[in-house]
């Protein structure tokens, strides 16, 4: 342990691109990455989905580490509970106190949970390795599903869950799902998909109630409406995981505020943050800042913030330029392929190849101007897409 | 060299490799992946790349 080394909170998708990017950008110092789970960075999208329905082996979800960070301490089963960005030292939840010169905030979100009265029992969020196995666990035919929220996860965990023979009903407060990123008749074409495949939705509905005792046995909508469930997934959003971060004065109104290097706003140390929990401007999207919950963004941000601390850590102005990146998102839901570049939420969808029910190409415009795309079994055509996004930074 | 191999049982063929490395992968025009299965050494920092985007973590490869 010594005080000039770089310690970063949170060993997900994020922290592991950030360690490698410190040492392609020619850090040698000390390396300590802390993780609140037992386990190594790990990738967390097929837990929805191929490791959902196949068993989960968290082993098999480990992502590749590159041999420049062989050399790293992990602190893993024990996450920070707080910082002094004064003093430059993280505190652990297992008492550990770690000095450092420079900082990595990686800690990300957790699922929001609503306060809603009822059993606890047989109510399930879905977040880590350890959740998924708890739900695979739970999951197969003759169990009822009630999953609240009708975003990626959900979906995805419908789809899933009706592979693996259980009945699935989907509430939520949107109108239709995925509604958010995708567009109200993108989101009526995917749900009839998900009926074909006979999951009932609940739009434009919320939980009042958990019915049962001690385990749930059904829910209770705020129409009155009563769905029997076996087991509740609660996908209804997440919260970032900032509170560790409280009293150092920063800006964790919706995560933690970064500038365009990543730099923590705020922090006189060394601080930066990737990932889902950092709110960041981005070249590409002007009117940010913005909090994207995108898979490839970690890596993006990872790879961005590591040669800015480098850079500060070797005395010297980050010279790696504003943080500019495109989001991507890709979902798969029975043998759909769902791809999306750039922020399709900030435009207006038009249909430009295909048609909603089967196949197709939406583009997302705002005043005329591409802002994403979102494609259904069509990587191939997308890729031009990505191109015209990419260029926006002209 | 380098060997690379992809599993097609993994692969979904979202093309973010050839973004990293376009003259070892590439969608053809079915928009299925191909790629060319032994790389020069030098070549290690873009399959690493490659490997670290890929959204179903399909790509590997040894070091011979």
């Amino acid at each position: 342990m010594s005080a000039d080394q770089v310690v970063i909170v949170g060993a997900g998708l994020g922290g592991l691109r950030a360690a490698e990017a410190l040492r392609g950008a020619g850090y040698e110092g000390h390396l300590v990455i802390v993780g609140e789970e037992p386990h190594l960075p790990y990738n967390r999208p097929p837990l929805s989905k191929e490791a959902l329905a196949g068993g989960v082996d968290v082993e098999d979800l480990h992502f590749r580490r590159r041999s420049s960070i062989d050399d790293v301490e992990w602190r893993l089963g024990s996450g920070a509970t707080s910082v002094d960005l004064t003093e430059r030292t993280v505190c652990l939840e297992d008492g550990s106190v770690l000095p450092f010169a420079g900082l990595v905030v990686a800690t990300g979100i957790r699922p929001r949970q609503l306060p809603i009265p009822g059993p606890t029992e047989g109510r399930f969020l879905l977040r880590n390795a350890d959740d998924a196995a708890e739900l695979r666990a739970a999951l197969g035919p003759g169990s009822r599903l009630v999953i609240m929220g009708a975003g990626f996860i959900g979906c995805e965990v419908a789809a899933t869950a009706r592979k693996l023979g259980a009945d699935v009903d989907i509430v939520a407060l949107d109108d239709e799902p995925m509604v958010r990123p995708l567009g109200p008749k993108f989101g009526a074409a995917m749900r009839a998909r998900h009926e074909a495949q006979g999951v009932a939705f609940h739009l434009g509905r919320t939980v009042a109630e958990f019915l049962g005792d001690d385990r749930v046995t059904g829910v209770r909508l705020d129409d009155g409406t009563e769905i029997p469930a076996t087991i509740v997934l609660e996908a209804v959003g997440s919260v970032p995981n900032v509170e560790w971060l409280e009293g150092n004065g920063l800006d964790l109104v919706d995560g933690v505020l970064v500038d365009e290097a990543l730099q923590v706003i705020g922090s006189a140390a060394p601080v930066v943050a990737v990932g889902d929990i950092a709110r960041h401007p981005n070249a590409l999207f002007p009117g940010g800042p913005w909090r994207i919950e995108h898979w490839n963004m970690p890596t993006e941000m990872g790879r961005h913030a590591g040669r800015t601390l480098a850079d500060e850590l070797a005395g010297t102005e980050p010279h790696g330029g504003p943080f500019s990146a495109l989001p991507s998102f890709w979902s798969d839901q029975y043998d759909l392929n769902i791809q999306s570049y750039g922020m399709p939420s900030l435009g207006e969808p038009v249909l430009v190849d295909g048609d909603w029910a089967g196949d197709c190409i939406v583009e997302y415009r705002r005043d005329g101007e591409l802002v994403g795309v979102v494609g259904v079994n069509r990587s191939k055509d997308l890729m031009d897409y990505r191109k015209q996004l990419l260029a926006r930074q002209q | 060299m380098i060997q690379i191999t992809v599993d097609m049982d993994k692969c979904q063929h979202y093309g973010q490799c050839c973004f990293e490395a376009e003259d070892v992968f590439q969608l053809d025009d079915d928009g299925k992946l191909q790629y060319v299965a032994e790389v020069a050494d030098e070549r290690l920092d873009d399959v690493e790349s490659a490997a670290d985007v890929c959204p179903m973590q399909a790509i590997s490869f040894v070091e011979s």
